[in-house]
C-alpha cells in the first residue's frame, strides 16, 4: 500500500527523490562533460578546416576567437594563418533570422582580400527539397559564392539587382543565405581586414 | 535420485512457464498493445521525428531504454510514494533518465544526437512512458515492469521505423540513407502532412492484420 499523504510524507518524498536525481545528474553530467566538449571542439575545427585554406595554427583555440554581437545573436570569428602565403584569413559563423525556417546558421571560410573562399551550412530547418538547397550536398547554390569577393561581388538576389543566381521557388532562403553572409563579411572586414593584425579577444567584445 | 530428477524436471518446467509469461508480456508491448498503432499514445515524436527510417529506430531505442529504466525504478519505489505526489515524483524520475540519455546520447552518439537533439527532451512529456508508470510499474513487480518496458518499447521502437521507412522511402526514395533512386522524391511524405498520411494509413493496414490474426 501506499504511505499515507501527509505533508511531512509528501515533503519528505519529494524531497529525497529530487536529491537523488540531482545527485545522479550531477554525477553523469561529470562523467559526460570532457566527451561533450571534445564533440564541439571537433566538429568546430572540421568546419573551419574545410572553408579554410591550409593553416598551421589552432583556430578554435581562445586566443584566435572573436565574438561579436551584432543583430541580436552572436557571429564567431576563428582566426587562422595560411600555410602557404602566411596571411590571416578566417573562418565566420554567423547566422540569419529571415531564413523560411527561421533561423539558419552558416560557417564562411574569407581569405585576406575579403574572397569567399567556400561556405558550410551548420544548422537550418528550410523546407526539404526546396530550402534546404542552401546546402552544397543538396545542391550547387552555395558554389556561385566561392571566389567572389563581396566589395565588388553584390550579395543579393538577382530580382533585387544582386548578383546571385536564387534557388528557384526558394527566394527567401536565399535572400537568407545571402543576409547571413553579407554579416558575416561586414563582421570579417570589420574586425580582420580593417585592423591588418588581429588583437584577438581584446576591447571588441567589451564594446560590443 | 528420481526424486532430484523430478525435482529438476518440475523447476524447469516452472521456469518455461515464467519465460512464457515474460514474453507474452513483451508481445503484448508489440502487437496487441502497440502504443503508436492500438494505444495510439506519443503521437508528437512518433509524427515528429519519422522523417527517416533510422532516426525513428534512434528515437524507439532511446525511448525504450528510458522506458525500461523508469519502469524499473518506478515498481521499487513506487509503494514508497504517497499517492497525492505520485505524478510529480514519476516524472522527476522519468526526466532525470532522458537527461542522463542526452547527456550520453550528446557525448558518444554525437550524429544521432545532432538529429534527434530537440526530440530527446520530448520523451520526458511522452505519455507512453508516463502511462506505463501509472498503469503498470507502479502495479506489478521489477522483473515484470522491465519487461512491460522492453515489449511496449520494442512496439514503439518497430512503429517508428516503419513508419520512418515509409515516409523515408516515398519522400526521398532511399532506405536507411541508402539513395534507390535519384530525385527529390515525393517531398511531402517528409513534410508534417505525409506525416499523418503514412501514419493513418499504417494504422489501418495494421488493424486490418491484427483483425485477421485474431479471427483465426
Amino acid at each position: 500500500m501506499a504511505r499515507e499523504s501527509s505533508f511531512k510524507n509528501m515533503t519528505l518524498t519529494l524531497f529525497v527523490i529530487t536529491f537523488v536525481s540531482s545527485a545522479v545528474l550531477a554525477g553523469v553530467y561529470e562523467l559526460t562533460k570532457d566527451a561533450i566538449d571534445a564533440v564541439r571542439i571537433r566538429k568546430i575545427n572540421q568546419g573551419i578546416a574545410e572553408v579554410l585554406p591550409p593553416f598551421n595554427n589552432n583556430p578554435s583555440d581562445t586566443d584566435n576567437v572573436h565574438k561579436e554581437f551584432v543583430d541580436g545573436d552572436t557571429v564567431y570569428v576563428y582566426k587562422a594563418i595560411t600555410k602557404e602565403r602566411k596571411d590571416t584569413v578566417a573562418a565566420v559563423q554567423t547566422f540569419t533570422n529571415n531564413g523560411y525556417g527561421g533561423k539558419f546558421v552558416l560557417l564562411v571560410g574569407f581569405l585576406a582580400d575579403g574572397t569567399i573562399n567556400n561556405i558550410k551550412v551548420i544548422s537550418h530547418s528550410e523546407t526539404p527539397g526546396l530550402g534546404d538547397k542552401i546546402d552544397p550536398a543538396k545542391h550547387g547554390f552555395s558554389l556561385q559564392f566561392h571566389g567572389k569577393n563581396p566589395e565588388t561581388y553584390k550579395l543579393a538576389v538577382s530580382k533585387e539587382d544582386g548578383d546571385v543566381d536564387a534557388i528557384t521557388a526558394s527566394t527567401i532562403s536565399s535572400k537568407a543565405f545571402c543576409d547571413a553572409v553579407a554579416r558575416a563579411y561586414a563582421v570579417y572586414r570589420e574586425k580582420v581586414m580593417k585592423k591588418g593584425k588581429w588583437d584577438g579577444n581584446t576591447g571588441a567584445t567589451s564594446q560590443q | 535420485m528420481g526424486r532430484k530428477h523430478r525435482r529438476n524436471v518440475s523447476t524447469i518446467i516452472k521456469n518455461m512457464l515464467i519465460m512464457k509469461e515474460k514474453i507474452q508480456i513483451v508481445l503484448k508491448g508489440i502487437f496487441k498493445e502497440n502504443p503508436t498503432f492500438v494505444l495510439i499514445l506519443g503521437m508528437c515524436p512518433t509524427l515528429a521525428t519519422t522523417s527517416s527510417a533510422i532516426n525513428g529506430l534512434s528515437m524507439g531505442l532511446a525511448t525504450s531504454f528510458v522506458l525500461m529504466l523508469s519502469n524499473l525504478t518506478i515498481s521499487l519505489v513506487g509503494k514508497m510514494i504517497p499517492d497525492k505526489v505520485r505524478i510529480p515524483s514519476y516524472i522527476v524520475i522519468i526526466a532525470a533518465f532522458v537527461t542522463v540519455v542526452d547527456l550520453l546520447m550528446a557525448g558518444y552518439l554525437p550524429d544521432i544526437h545532432s538529429t534527434l537533439g530537440i526530440f530527446i527532451p520530448l520523451i520526458v512529456v511522452n505519455c507512453i512512458v508516463l502511462a506505463r508508470a501509472e498503469s503498470f510499474a507502479a502495479k506489478n513487480g521489477a522483473a515484470d515492469s522491465i519487461f512491460d518496458g522492453l515489449g511496449i518499447g520494442l512496439g514503439f521502437t518497430l512503429a517508428l521505423t516503419f513508419l520512418g521507412f515509409v515516409r523515408e522511402l516515398l519522400g526521398a526514395y532511399s532506405v536507411f540513407g541508402y539513395k534507390l533512386i535519384s530525385g527529390d522524391g515525393i517531398i511531402l511524405f517528409i513534410l508534417a502532412p505525409g506525416a499523418f498520411f503514412a501514419l493513418a494509413y499504417l494504422m489501418i493496414l495494421f488493424n486490418m492484420v491484427k483483425k485477421k490474426l485474431i479471427k483465426k
